[in-house]
């Protein structure tokens, strides 16, 4: 059993192998490797998820050590996989929904001439994610972290000849970076303090800490936060996501749902016992969650392109999953169950986006769509019961995972149970808003269609079977999986060795916490019918309040990134520049003159006249002879 | 006869030939100064082997002369050299190593 976790991470990694290096002569059954691998990746994981079933619940983890990767004195870092729950319930995710979405990239890549390629990148997303979440030391889960956010800059920058796109790529890249320097550092820090990567030896670790260590652990768990926020688009760093958009939509779908934006979570939650021992750290990740949440949601209402009004979306759910998971023990477990559903609803939402946008030549501005139901009834309906999950219709999976989130937000208990509360509902309340708004926009109404840049009048129509059949099967699973993970707190029993949990003691009852969502929901839906449901949508966007002025713009995030952080970075390097031009180089030039000069007096000493040698031999002589009767008389 | 009195010579010859080493320009006659201070030493030399009476002097005397006789030999050999190639003995125009 323990070899399948190794060929789990190897089958995508062997695809990416094949399709990025066998060339041309693979062009034609590419996709199929491709898509063949990102399944076979599936049949492992849904193998050992059933091998898991059969054991006890305390008995569920696999360990499986393959080699010693760097062995240097006291420092060792292995390579060696561990799955157990938590991680199993990644894998059966990033494997299931990733190869749902290979599928669904053969037809909507199937004109693009570097499909082989894309396919390639996928399986190197896929491998890199499973990597990521299978490793038992910090130090391998750091690859798989890297290895994303390669594979995640290879695919938004996928259309490489858009310079937009190219810009994203590296936007993406480099506010990555600056999370990734985060996870070093906390690993480094572990390193100093534990003398291991190895979760089994860190983890336990930092559970028993003695006080004095508490001010490293408290360093370590912001820098985790730092990393999270980078990986999973949490402010401050959450710049990159909205442009990511660039890529095509099934990457978007891959970086929303399975992959990318869930390994923050996972880290947060795997290091749970870092948190929990750094109370600090964690009143850092909900104050993060809930400020994200919030400015994701806010962003998501006012963008007019489908895509980046779902990527505010995302940014919203993925603050909900961080705050919970920022709760601790009383929160982790819904933080990765809100991960799963979101899981399904978010990918079922991309790909309808990414159908929409095939059979409307490309056009993403939501303005241009209108009465789009009649035209293409399969992605209607899949998108549409993707929007009740997502703004939790109850019985639907995002009920209950939000729910629950917003449950332990209150349980949270004292000033601050109620601030993230509210957080949590006003959320509820504007993710009601701005998805109906795209559903109101893009399938309801009057045609709005307009032929775009060349003249082709737009011929809406569904897309393929290889299109819609992954959306169906996404769609079933943002109908049930919240319910079936629900039913007898399923859910709830299959983390809780691994992450643990605590029933909080919520000042208001779970049936109030309900209502209360309910009754946001209905103002949030109300809201947003009356605005675009009522009245025709103008197809050219009004100029709006400020409000919507600032969240068209991300809320100023990329104007603040620039005034504070390119501008000062230039000023920073600048002065840098100067003082090493004045003070480095004017010491060393000093340096280099002053010996310069004193040899050039000194040349003149040797003038070339041999009496002047002869008189400074002579003094010399007479010099040591002085010296010698002086030290004879005394 | 008073031994110092040789010392007195001594110092004497040796004075003149440094002064003459220092400040002649013909290179012939600064060698001959050398010459004259080696020949000042030889007399010291002497001189004290007598007053000490043992022949330690004198055998360093006769060591000086035959460097003295050899240096006489490589001394002239480049002087002459010089002066065929520059037309001067003067021991200010031999100044091409300087810098």
């Amino acid at each position: 059993m323990e070899t399948l976790i190794g060929l789990l991470v190897a089958a995508p990694l062997l695809g990416a192998g094949v399709l990025l290096t066998g060339g041309k002569r693979l062009d034609r059954v590419g996709h199929w490797i491709g898509t063949l691998l990102a399944l076979l990746s599936f049949v492992f994981g849904a193998v050992l998820f059933i091998n898991m079933l059969g054991k006890a619940a305390d008995a569920r983890t696999l360990n499986s050590h393959l080699f010693t990767w760097v062995p240097v004195g006291g420092f060792q870092a292995d390579v060696g996989f561990q799955l157990d729950q938590l991680s199993m319930t990644f894998v059966l995710l990033i494997t299931g929904v990733g190869t749902l979405i290979h599928i669904y990239s053969i037809g909507y890549m199937a004109h693009d001439e570097r499909r082989r390629r894309f396919f390639g990148y996928l399986n190197l997303f896929l491998a890199a994610m499973l990597l990521l979440v299978v490793a038992d030391n910090y130090f391998l889960l750091y690859a798989g972290w890297e290895g994303v956010g390669l594979a995640s800059y290879l695919l938004i920058g996928f259309w490489q000849h858009k310079p937009s796109a190219a810009t994203a790529a590296k936007k993406a890249f480099i506010v990555n970076r600056v999370g990734d320097i985060g996870l070093s550092v906390a690993i480094m820090l572990m390193f100093t303090t534990f003398g291991s990567f190895a979760f089994n030896q860190v983890l336990p670790q930092a559970q028993q800490a003695s006080t004095t260590q508490h001010a490293t652990i408290t360093g370590i768990g912001f820098m985790l936060l730092l990393a999270a926020c980078g990986k999973s688009a949490q402010v401050p760093l959450q710049s990159w996501l909205g442009d990511a958009m660039e890529g095509p939509t099934p990457v978007s779908a891959l970086i929303h749902a399975a992959t990318m934006v869930t390994a923050g979570v996972y880290l947060i939650t795997r290091s749970g016992a870092i948190f929990n021992a750094a109370p600090d750290a964690q009143t850092a990740v909900v104050t993060v969650g809930a400020v994200t949440l919030l400015f994701g949601a806010i962003v998501g209402c006012a963008k007019d392109d489908i895509k980046k009004a779902l990527a505010g979306s995302t940014m919203s759910q993925i603050g909900y999953m961080i705050m919970a998971a920022g709760l601790g023990p009383i929160g982790y477990v819904f933080a990765i169950m809100h991960l799963v559903t979101h899981g399904f609803f978010k990918a079922g939402l991309f790909l309808g986006a990414g159908s929409v946008m095939h059979g409307m030549n490309d056009e993403v501005d939501m303005r241009r769509y209108g009465g789009l139901r009649k035209y293409m009834p399969v992605t209607f309906v899949t998108f549409g019961l993707g929007y009740l999950a997502i703004i939790g219709f109850p019985g639907l999976s995002g009920f209950f995972s939000k729910d629950k989130i917003i449950e332990a937000a209150f349980a949270k208990g004292g000033t601050e149970g109620w601030i993230l509360g509210s957080a949590a509902l006003l959320g509820a309340a504007i993710t009601a808003f701005y998805m109906t708004r795209v559903m109101l926009m893009t399938f309801f109404g009057e045609q709005r269609w307009q032929p775009d840049a060349e003249g082709h009048e737009p011929h809406p129509h569904e897309s393929p079977s290889s299109m819609t059949i992954p959306m169906i099967i996404l769609a079933f699973g943002s109908v049930f999986a919240g319910a079936f993970f629900s039913i007898n707190s399923r859910f709830v029993h299959w983390l809780e060795p691994v992450t643990g949990h605590s029933e909080g003691d919520s000042p208001i009852s779970a049936g109030t916490v309900t209502g209360a969502t309910m009754v946001c929901l209905v103002v949030g839906v109300g809201i947003a019918w009356l605005i675009y449901g009522r009245r025709p949508v103008p197809a050219v966007a009004p100029r709006g309040s400020l409000l919507t002025r600032a969240a068209r713009r991300d809320l100023y995030q990329d104007d603040f990134n620039h005034v504070v952080l390119v501008r000062g970075g230039e000023h920073l390097t600048r002065s840098l520049v100067y003082l090493d031009h004045s003070l480095v180089d004017g010491v060393v030039n000093g340096t280099a003159a002053s010996v310069g000069g004193l040899s050039g007096r000194l040349r003149k000493l040797q003038n070339g006249y041999v009496r002047s040698y002869a008189v400074s031999m002579l003094g010399g002589t007479a010099v040591l002879v002085a010296a010698t009767l002086l030290m004879r008389a005394v | 006869m008073n031994p110092a009195n040789y010392l007195y010579l001594s110092a004497l010859l040796f004075t003149i030939g440094a002064a003459g080493v220092l400040i002649r320009r013909n290179a012939i006659v600064v060698f001959m100064c050398v010459e004259l201070m080696l020949n000042a030493c030889n007399l010291a030399f002497v001189t004290f082997s007598r007053l000490h009476g043992n022949l330690d002097g004198q055998v360093i005397a006769f060591f000086t002369m035959v460097v003295a006789a050899a240096e006489v030999v490589v001394g002239l050999a480049i002087i002459v050299s010089i002066f065929r190639s520059r037309h001067s003995a003067s021991v200010d125009d031999a100044n091409l190593m300087k810098l």
